[in-house]
């Protein structure tokens, strides 16, 4: 038999249908649904008279608009627009009897986050949501993408997808990384090294020591991001550290269930001598904590570099990096650490999660803000349960921290928290497009211990220097 | 869905780079519960200053393109958010083709669920189509999905590829969900297989 990648082994097993040209409905194995690209799906099934397919296979939860503030399970709390989201996905998970975790739920969260939590997001399944960084769950070496709105009605009607096969790249990061270099580093630099568009078309495949050697948290930081780099998904194949991490989840397989799952997910891996359309490789050691310049992810640099100038670029990149220098208010050569930070936004999907709050918290602990205002977000309520348990919490509130309620909070500036006019914030976030965070707000990405160690100082920070 | 078969209208010029689906339509107009009435806010905070009025230089904001039904963009057009808010926008406005060197994945996806056509063309076609956009309303382009070309206002003809399952839906207006149902019982059919197989999932 022909050797195949990860990909293929993954796509194979969840073909139910192909058409002469090539075109597959491919069947889904979970469904992560929230408020904001649901509504349309639902009275789409509604006005059709359709039922959703496979309702126990679908999972709810809504994140991207609630408030982060005490009190919001009172929706006049709410603006009115998102309390009318919120109630739409209450109405229709009750209606179409799917899985929900409402606000009021102490396992509420971003869905990305709450998925694998709660053990939903497994080995070698293929995994949708009406969200672009669906792509996080192939840190556990499941097929997930984003799709839009039409597709989840699609996919709560017939529980498949149309598809056809994407191409697949290797990105191979080599070698250790060094002190102070993070998941989110890695993952900055790759779309540094390839542009946003560079994965278009494509389905990476993550894989090298220095991948083998990150936890199951830091694989989804890294695959996180994959969208951003233009990719359709990311992938890393499980592993002992994977199934370490599924391993008693609520709704993780038991028993003989749980033995006969582990010998199919022992053999997703790619084979020797499988084909890559594309290879990146990438060396460990060369990687170094980063931070984004401009309004594109792929706008990134070493901390310890200037800020370009448009003439470094060339074509369409030109007048974009013209562009996105007035939009972030900085001058060509400019040291990346002489830039003063207002705000530090530590939560989102990328870096939402306990070990990236424990990232932070080692570099405030005892030490105060010298920011205008800073925020945690933890990723769901179960994170924020456990940051309080290990003393967490306590160190973010001495530093001068607001500790929040679960959500997308700004990340995407949906709900009230949101960045005033060229108001500059160091954000653990995954999108630094302009208004992203607000209209005219200016985000730089970093890793939770970068925006730590701008905290502290109150401007960008090389976070070697305080390790 | 609105079938897509031939259309010749104005094109607009946006050679910008990397336009976000976030640039496309604000977040702050994505909590409606209703697919309608986002054109308004189609390129809302590049096309209306704070206080809601109109910025000039913005190209739709200009009188000859006003009308436009056609976009030429930049490389990468539609990254970012998979909100299908960005083609209903583009919808809603009026715009019912897409010219660009590359787009986004979810994005191109959502245009053709949408009866819009988005297509690729080379760096060179690209520049002479830019070239001719830039040319205002008296330059009208012509997009035949069936013969699968655009022709310029000076007549010159450009193929381009677009694979022929979403061509068909495109042509006939077909909804995906009514013609996957008509699959229902190869579904069927991996579902019991799959359940046999990974019956933990
Ligand atoms: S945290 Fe940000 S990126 Fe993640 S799902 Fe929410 S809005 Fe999207």
């Amino acid at each position: 038999m022909a050797p195949k990648t990860l990909y293929d082994k993954i796509w194979d097993a969840h073909v139910a249908h192909e058409s002469e040209d090539g075109t597959c409905l491919l069947y889904i194995d979970r469904h992560l649904v929230h408020e904001v690209t649901s509504p349309q799906a639902f009275e789409g099934l509604r006005m059709a008279g359709r039922k959703v397919h496979a309702p126990d296979k679908t999972i709810a939860v809504p994140d991207h608009n609630v408030p982060t503030t005490p009190g919001r399970e009172d929706p006049s709390n709410m603006t009115e627009d998102s309390a009318i989201q919120v109630a739409a996905l209450d109405k229709n998970a009750k209606e179409f009897g799917i899985h929900y975790y409402p606000v009021s739920d102490v396992r509420q969260g971003i869905v990305h986050i709450v998925g694998p939590e709660q053990g939903w997001t497994l080995p070698g399944m293929t995994v949708v949501c009406g969200d672009s960084h669906t792509a996080t769950h192939g840190a556990f070496g499941a097929l997930a993408h984003g799709i839009g709105t039409s597709e989840v009605e699609h996919v709560l009607a017939t529980q498949t997808l149309i598809q056809k096969k994407s191409k697949n790249m290797k990105v191979e990061i080599t070698g250790k990384l060094k002190p102070g270099v993070t998941a989110k580093d890695i993952t900055l630099a790759v779309i540094g090294a390839t542009g946003t568009a560079g994965g278009t078309g494509y389905v990476i495949e993550y894989c090298g020591e220095a991948i083998r050697d990150l936890t199951m948290e830091g694989r989804m930081t890294v695959c996180n991001m994959a969208i951003e780099g233009g990719a359709r998904a990311g992938l890393i194949a499980p592993d002992e550290t994977t199934f370490e991490y599924v391993k008693g989840r609520p709704h993780a397989p038991k028993g003989a269930q749980w033995e006969a799952a582990m010998d199919w997910w022992k053999t997703l891996y790619t084979d020797e001598g499988a084909h890559f359309d594309k290879v990146v490789t990438l060396k460990g050691e060369d990687i170094q904590p980063v931070v984004t310049w401009g309004t594109s992810p792929e706008d990134v640099l070493p901390i310890t570099a200037t800020v370009p100038a448009p003439e470094d670029f060339e074509g369409g990149k030109v007048g974009a990096a013209q562009r996105a220098l007035e939009y972030m208010g900085l001058e060509p050569g400019q040291k990346l650490t002489d830039i003063e930070i207002d705000t530090v936004f530590i939560g989102s999907c990328t870096n939402g999660r306990i070990e990236d709050l424990r990232a932070a918290a080692e570099i405030l602990k005892g030490k105060k803000i010298a920011v205008k205002r800073a925020m945690v977000v933890p990723g769901s309520g179960l994170v924020r349960a456990q940051a309080e348990e290990e003393g967490l919490a306590d160190i973010f509130k001495e530093a001068g921290f607001e500790w929040r309620l679960a959500g997308c909070s700004m990340c995407l500036a949906m709900n009230p928290d949101q960045l005033s006019e060229h108001e500059r914030c160091a954000a653990t976030s995954n999108r630094n497009f302009e208004g992203r965070q607000g209209y005219k707000g200016r985000t730089h990405l970093v890793s939770p211990a970068m925006a730590a160690a701008a905290a502290v100082t109150g401007k960008l920070t090389d976070v070697r220097e305080m390790i | 869905m609105d079938k897509f078969t031939k259309l010749t209208g104005i094109a607009a010029p946006m050679p910008l780079v990397n336009i976000d689906t976030d640039m496309i339509i604000p977040k702050v107009f994505l909590k409606t519960i209703k697919r309608s009435g986002l054109g308004v806010n189609l390129f809302d905070e590049m096309r209306y200053d704070r206080q809601g009025n109109e910025i000039e230089d913005f190209v739709l904001n200009q009188p000859q393109y006003r009308e436009a039904e056609i976009l030429v963009a930049g490389d990468n057009f539609g990254c970012g958010s998979s909100r299908e808010h960005a083609p209903w926008a583009i919808k809603d406005y009026g715009i019912r083709c897409v010219i660009s060197t590359s787009f986004a994945d979810i994005f191109f996806n959502n245009c053709f669920k949408n009866g819009i056509l988005p297509i690729v063309v080379s760096e060179e076609e690209h520049a002479l189509l830019m070239k001719d956009a830039e040319k205002g309303s008296n330059a009208r382009i012509t997009v035949d999905l069936e013969a699968q070309e655009v022709t310029t206002s000076d007549g010159e003809v450009i193929a381009f590829e677009v694979d022929a399952f979403k061509k068909h839906c495109l042509l006939n207006g077909l909804d995906d969900i009514g013609l996957t149902m008509e699959k229902s019982a190869s579904i069927d059919a991996f579902e019991a297989q799959a359940s046999q197989a990974r019956p933990w999932v």
